[in-house]
């Protein structure tokens, strides 16, 4: 098999995934955006490492050795993402990462320290312990 | 011990004194009393045995270098003449006596201590400028007396007087002191050295090159020190210290540096023609309106103030007549009845409760409550009024002696212009000064009223020390057959025209006085007036504080009081108001110093607060605006942050791949 359709199929999902991230406003389908583009990048690797131990006599298949780690590390993370998102959700009742924003600077000169962490909607809190 | 080892004892121990004062005062008050009196009167005895042991013989000559300063070398050095002998022995006595009153007058002063090292400190230091050899360590001990003069004047510094008069008096002395100091290094540039000696043996041979330039810097160090016209504001302000300060500062010691400054290198000013006629219109200035100024007074210690201005007129005219042996007589008697006439005054404000003449004036018998301060100071107003036989009066003629001597043109290298001013002036002032001692000893003692206040006798060792002092104020003049076997040998005897002259006039201006006060005196029932201390129970210092600081309240006026049965009001008719204050010569420094330095602070403060901090605060202001532009970027969504993220990476890619395709 030709090295270009791995290499293409990863750069679209690559692509996908960076639309997903850049695009989507629910934190979850960000999440699964970002595993598409761990995946891409996976894909890429044993491609790669297929291609190398054909030219090059490469026989320690380190792009595939890699990919094992890669796909280890980003269990870890989606497990640490999804329960982040889901502590976000208890406490605010959305995981919309549009309205998010509590690091954002206001225009209030007086208070420059105090970057919005006071503010979170009394209601919708109330909302998320009940 | 050798007359060398004496002489460097008698200013070392009242500085020891006063470090040990300084030291001790807190932690062991009971030493406080004896360390004040013993080292002055230590320092007496040591200098009357130099005295007698140097004898008005050959000048006790010693110095050890200092300083190696490789062109002009400073040695710490002794010279004692006859002048440097009878002045320490003056400065022991006066020191001795200030220092016993003040355990009196400053009882249950809280700051006794420190004001009792002051005032050793500032008598060692007097002592250090008469036996100093060397001009530098001369200028070291005149210094210290500066300074002491700024503490000891600022005692009362809870009154806002004694604080503006402790600052003027430190600023108008350090005023002459600049151009002191520089007249000091052109001396000694000219000279190549400091020593006393060499530069007198210098000037004999004719070796000054600027002797006008120098003489006149020095005089304005000289006219500062000595409260001399155009610089002698600061003393009648100066008043508001503690009387024994007056006494020992004002009136004996540290004005008479001066003058014993001048009698000391004398041969220096004689060297200029100019100089002499420069010092002897400042005298006749000085003299005749100081007198003046005297006769308008209120306040009975700023009487005395403007009278110790005039009589230092009279020792400078002395000195501008080239006779310095005269000059240093004058200063020795006027040293011992103007220390008295001072702390007589002490009593009689302590006793009165008021240091205002017309509040005194209205008061019947209080020479009865006071009968020591009375005597005595009659004694002394009649050595300072001249009339013989008090010691004033041989010292006196003396000066007006020398005056004729040049006068008549018996002098070589003296206009005879200097003799006459300074003859006229000073008969002119004789009037004057019997006319305002007059007037003091009428207002204060021969007051009508009600009675004054009784408040006890005075402590006795107040009048003790005034009694001591009346010895030399009535029998100095005795003084006058071998006193110039000390001095330059010149004959101190009353000549008998200018005796007749000056006793004449002295008492045309006495009877004069007393019949403007018979005139007066009427007027005086008629405008109650008097403000006494709100605490006349209290020790002298606290009655006196009380009093200067009520005066102005009272009157209107620290220097005069609206009272028209006062005789001096009469006597100088409309010049009254103005010699009040003192010829408005504080008003004419207001409008020439005060004012532009006020004026030029004011443009130094609004350069600094206008133009200065605004850069300062631009330099501030641009970052703080770049912040509030970089700040609107962070607006707390995670996806621009990403595309942010990622627009950077591709211009990175896109550059790396210009770059690497470029160099291919």
């Amino acid at each position: 098999m030709h090295l270009a359709y791995p290499a293409v199929l990863s750069a679209l999902l690559f692509s996908t995934g960076l639309y997903g991230v850049l695009a989507r406003r629910n934190a979850i389908l960000v999440l699964m955006s970002v595993e598409l583009m761990l995946n891409a990048v996976n894909l890429n690797l044993v491609a790669f490492d297929v291609w190398l131990s054909k030219t090059a006599q490469d026989t320690l298949h380190s792009g595939q050795a890699l990919t094992l780690f890669t796909i280890a590390i980003a269990a870890a993370e989606i497990g640490i993402g999804l329960a982040i998102v889901l502590a976000v959700h208890r406490n605010r009742g959305t995981a919309d990462i549009d309205k998010l924003r509590d690091t954002a600077e206001t225009d209030d000169d007086s208070e420059p320290d105090d970057s919005g962490a006071a503010r979170p909607e009394p209601a919708e809190k109330a909302e998320a312990t009940a | 011990m050798t007359t060398t080892t004496l002489a460097v004892l008698v200013p070392l121990l009242p500085f020891l004194g006063a470090v040990a004062g300084l030291l001790l005062g807190r932690t062991a008050p009971g030493f406080v009393r004896p360390l004040a009196v013993l080292p002055p009167l230590a320092a007496l005895g040591l200098a009357v045995v130099v005295a007698v042991r140097q004898g008005g013989e050959q000048a006790v000559s010693a110095a050890t270098e200092l300083t190696p300063t490789g062109s002009v070398p400073i040695e710490l050095a002794l010279y004692i003449d006859g002048f440097a002998a009878l002045v320490a022995v003056l400065v022991g006595l006066v020191a001795t006596c200030v220092q016993v009153y003040s355990t009196g007058y400053l009882r249950n002063d809280p700051r006794y201590p420190s004001y009792a090292a002051l005032v050793s400190l500032f008598t060692s230091a007097m002592l250090l400028v008469v036996y100093s050899g060397d001009l530098m360590v001369l200028l070291v001990g005149w210094e210290i007396m500066g300074i002491c003069s700024y503490f000891l004047v600022g005692h009362y510094w809870e009154t806002p007087e004694a604080r503006a008069a402790s600052i003027k008096a430190f600023l108008v002395t350090k005023l002459g002191d600049v151009p002191f100091l520089i007249g000091l290094f052109a001396l000694a540039t000219d000279a190549g050295s400091f020593r006393i000696t060499k530069i007198l043996g210098n000037v004999a041979s004719g070796g000054l090159d600027h002797p006008t330039l120098i003489a006149l810097l020095l005089l304005a160090g000289v006219a500062g020190k000595s409260a001399q016209f155009p610089l002698h504001t600061w003393l009648p302000d100066a008043m508001a210290g503690p009387t024994p300060v007056s006494a020992l500062i004002h009136a004996a010691t540290m004005v008479a540096a001066g003058v014993y400054f001048v009698a000391r290198l004398l041969p220096v000013f004689a060297a200029s023609s100019a100089a002499l006629v420069v010092l002897a219109v400042m005298a006749a200035v000085t003299m005749a309106g100081s007198a003046l100024a005297a006769l308008a007074q209120d306040d009975i210690k700023r009487v005395l103030a403007y009278s110790t201005i005039g009589q230092l007129g009279y020792m400078t005219g002395a000195l501008a007549v080239g006779d310095r042996g005269a000059a240093v007589f004058h200063l020795l008697s006027h040293g011992a009845f103007k220390a008295l006439l001072f702390l007589g005054a002490g009593v009689i404000i302590h006793a009165a409760g008021t240091n205002s003449l017309a509040a005194m004036s209205r008061m019947k018998d209080l020479r009865a409550r006071v009968p020591d301060a009375y005597w005595t100071m009659t004694v002394a107003l009649l050595a300072l009024a001249a009339i013989p036989p008090f010691s004033g009066f041989f010292t006196k003629e003396a000066v007006l002696g020398a005056a004729e001597h040049v006068a008549t043109g018996h002098a070589e290298g003296i206009p005879g212009a200097v003799g006459w001013i300074v003859l006229v002036a000073g008969l002119v002032t004789a009037l004057l000064t019997a006319a305002y001692a007059m007037r003091l000893w009428l207002l204060a003692f021969r007051g009508h009223g009600p009675e004054a206040p009784d408040h006890g006798r005075q402590p006795i060792v107040m009048n003790a020390v005034l009694w001591v002092l009346a010895v030399p104020s009535l029998a100095f003049g005795l003084a006058t057959g071998p006193l110039p076997d000390w001095f330059d040998g010149r004959d101190l005897t009353p000549t008998l025209t200018t005796s007749v002259l000056g006793t004449g006039v002295a008492l045309v201006g006495g009877i004069i006085t007393y019949g403007a006060w018979r005139h007066t005196m009427a007027m005086a029932a008629r405008v109650p007036m008097g403000a006494v201390a709100a605490h006349p129970e209290g020790d002298a210092g606290l009655v006196e504080a009380e009093a200067i600081a009520s005066h102005a309240p009272a009157y209107g006026d620290v220097a005069s009081a609206p009272d028209p049965a006062d005789p001096g009001r009469l006597l100088l008719g409309p010049l009254h108001r103005h010699a009040a204050v003192g010829f408005h010569l504080d008003a004419v420094y207001a409008a020439l110093f005060v004012r532009p330095v006020q004026a030029a602070a004011t443009l130094v403060r609004f350069l600094d607060r206008e133009v200065v901090d605004t850069y300062v605060r631009g330099a501030g202001a641009l970052p703080r605006w770049l912040g509030t532009a970089v700040r609107r970027a962070q607006t707390g969504n995670l996806q621009t942050y990403v595309s942010a993220l990622l627009a950077g990476t591709v211009v990175l890619v896109v550059a790396a791949l210009l770059v690497a395709t470029a160099g291919a």
